[in-house]
């Protein structure tokens, strides 16, 4: 493999490694606050079609980003209720709002466009555009770094950086300020946070809003960003991904992104099956490629390679008087 | 003690529910500019309205019941099997290799042989998320999720390779006909008058009926099914009685399993008559929101089946001649698990307070 074609690699990598990330993060958060959220497929789909919907008709991506994140966290809060006010099971809440997701897109999709249940193409600036860091056509030419520089770092849209960005910024929530202290307390004690005076409630409400958020970022960019518009089920098991991945990462912020980045690998592996056979000089099945994140996350689980503990309170409605 | 009677806890609460659900159908229906009412009416012409749309209601239940039993057991052993679709998918692998490679002389035998092929494959599935539950503490939610996916990919390999017939399609070759099973149509032919023309129901929906049957007793009559319910109350108290916690989630998981992949003999053997990529469609999911609301009880199943059978099919004819279209049944699909499951305390809650000062007034 040229270097040209590694850079070509790595760069989908990054691409196709952002929704993951992001959609990890927002399960980070929610998990790490004692909240299982097996619905961060639905909520993604249900932002990259508000997303691009808003987008279309609107023709500013950035309105559109707002109605993204709006859907995503309209789901959030009925996870909320379900699985902390009305203390209801926290997985079939996920699985409802998976299904209430992937049916209301197209519905609604065909009622307003009648396009089968997609979107408009999106153009212009509908889209987020890649955005070129300075100097990077300057720099082109220098050896090595010049390319890496050009093709690899810049060149992408603002919500990579971002997604990047978010990970330091959830480490320092998470393990450097007293909020991050209290809702990672909160998902392995809870009765130790409600002691102390602090509410339980409202500290898995805020974890379940940044989830929100966070995945209706990732839905955004899915719908404007990785792809011109909205198409039927385009997350496409990403959401169970990035819950794989952040099993991979033990619910840690850098071990989440270096989780992503493989997984992000794997996927444009499978795109790129002429590089593969190139390099390994023989022939590897594209769905093995695709499920093996799947496959390591069984593994991960089974204990073979390291322990994975997730969060000790992690699915149990707090009752606080019985 | 309880503080509702005990009909309360299993009609009233579920059909609130469920009204709760139709309602917001309702609204979604009507925020998309259609009539609900006139839906309704079109969705009962279709799918009840003739022995035809009862052909494919019963076949369309057939595969919920099964998906909705394997739910349910696994529930009463307090196990949350989401990988129904990924063992209902290896279940038709089974029977698939069955009837291909086995010359059955009779559809009776070939029935029988396929039944079992469906079990163990399915069975197969679902034995190792149970394994690493019981041995490793594996969530089982996470991998029973994690081999949907794997099976699936399992599933285009074969039909990709070894079993794909000649042509473009990914599909195996026609099952041969001494394997194909006696459709309705086959069945309730009284010379002048035909049932169920056309219809996939096929003789699968009395085995069907026959495993409620079967469950029901294995639940409540025998020892088995003791530990596996007093395994789901109290898994402490369980073992401190002497019950392994490893052969219950074993056990519950395997004919969770099997009972999934059980619904490949319909779907599989006696409608498509072949292995088709994607021949569950969402069923083994749709067997969550049927075990749900029929309250993981195999009775309530067999009922919450028939309607979603109903749904499912009056949703085909809804998006025939509306231009609603068929995810509708979707949206429904995720407000019974919704409004049945995870919030089913919104309705229990002002409900059990109702009937405490309702026993008050009365002392």
């Amino acid at each position: 493999m040229d270097f040209a074609t590694l850079l070509q690699m790595l760069d989908a990598t990054l691409r196709l490694a952002t929704p993951l990330l992001l959609a990890c993060l927002a399960g980070l958060y929610s998990e790490r606050a004692g909240i299982f959220d097996i619905g961060l497929e639905g909520k993604m789909l249900a932002a990259a079609f508000l997303s691009a919907a808003i987008a279309a008709v609107s023709g500013n991506v950035w309105l559109g980003l707002l109605a993204g994140i709006g859907a995503s966290m309209l789901l959030s809060v009925i996870h909320g209720l379900a699985s902390i006010t009305f203390r209801g099971n926290q997985l079939i809440s996920g699985v409802a709002i998976n299904f209430l997701a992937a049916g209301l897109t197209v519905v609604i999709a065909q009622s307003w466009f009648a396009q089968g249940g997609r979107t408009p193409q999106l153009t212009g600036d509908a889209r987020f555009n890649p955005i070129d860091l300075p100097f990077a056509e300057a720099l082109q030419n220098v050896p090595v770094l010049g390319p890496i520089y050009y093709e690899l770092i810049s060149g992408h849209t603002i919500l990579v950086y971002v997604a990047l960005l978010m990970v330091p910024l959830t480490w320092w929530i998470l393990f450097r300020t007293r909020f991050g202290l209290r809702l990672r307390a909160v998902g392995e004690n809870p009765a130790a946070v409600d002691t102390a005076g602090v509410s339980v409630i409202w500290l898995r409400f805020a974890a379940v809003g940044i989830c929100g958020i966070l995945c209706g970022i990732a839905g955004a960019y899915l719908a404007t960003a990785l792809q011109a518009g909205f198409v039927k089920d385009m997350s496409a098991g990403r959401g169970f991904i990035a819950l794989a991945a952040l099993i991979f990462a033990k619910w840690r912020p850098w071990y989440a992104l270096y989780a992503c980045l493989l997984f992000g690998f794997l996927q444009a592996m499978s795109l790129r099956p002429d590089v593969i056979e190139r390099v390994l000089s023989f022939q590897v099945n594209g769905q093995f490629l695709d499920v093996l994140p799947y496959i390591l996350t069984v593994v991960i689980l089974a204990g073979f390679v390291g322990k994975a503990i997730p969060p000790r309170a992690g699915g149990e409605p707090y009752v606080k008087e019985r | 003690m309880d503080v509702m009677p005990k009909w309360a806890d299993v009609i009233l609460i579920p059909l609130i529910s469920i009204l709760l659900a139709a309602i917001l159908s309702a609204v979604v229906i009507l925020a998309i500019g259609e009539n609900p009412w006139e839906a309704l009416k079109l969705m009962v012409d279709g799918a009840l309205g003739s022995t035809y749309g009862w052909g494919y209601t019963l076949y369309y239940a057939t595969n919920f019941i099964f998906t909705g039993l394997a739910v349910s057991i696994a529930f009463h052993a307090r196990m949350f099997n989401i990988g129904g679709e990924g063992q209902a998918l290896i279940g038709g692998l089974g029977v698939a290799i069955i009837c291909l490679f086995i010359p059955w002389p009779h559809w009776s035998l070939a029935l029988l042989g396929a039944a079992i092929g469906a079990a163990v494959f399915g069975a197969a599935w679902a034995a190792i998320p149970a394994f690493l539950q019981a041995k490793r503490g594996s969530h089982i939610v996470i991998t029973t999720i994690m081999f949907n996916f794997i099976a699936a990919a399992v599933l285009n390999y074969f039909l990709i390779g070894a079993l794909k017939a000649p042509g473009m399609e990914p599909a195996t070759l026609k099952f041969p006909e001494a394997t194909h099973l006696p459709s309705f149509q086959d069945m309730f032919n009284f010379g002048e008058t035909t049932f169920f023309r056309g219809a996939p129901a096929n003789i699968t929906f009395f085995v069907a009926l026959a495993a409620c049957v079967a469950l029901w007793a294995l639940i409540w009559k025998t020892r088995l099914g003791y530990e596996i319910r007093s395994f789901g109350y109290s898994e402490s108290a369980a073992k401190y009685a002497g019950i392994s916690p490893t052969k219950i989630i074993m056990v519950a998981m395997l004919i969770s399993g099997a009972l999934a992949g059980m619904m490949a003999i319909n779907n599989v053997q006696g409608e498509a008559e072949r292995l088709v990529l994607n021949a569950v469609e969402g069923a083994g999911f749709i067997g969550i929101a049927v075990a749900l609301m029929g309250r993981s009880h195999p009775f309530g199943v067999l009922l919450a089946a028939l309607l979603f059978g109903f749904l499912y099919q009056g949703g085909a004819e809804l998006a025939l001649w509306t231009s609603i279209p068929r995810e509708l049944i979707i949206v429904i699909q995720a407000l019974v698990i919704l409004f049945t499951g995870a919030l089913d305390n919104m309705v229990r809650m002002p409900l059990e307070r109702l009937f405490l000062s309702l026993r008050r007034a009365k002392t």
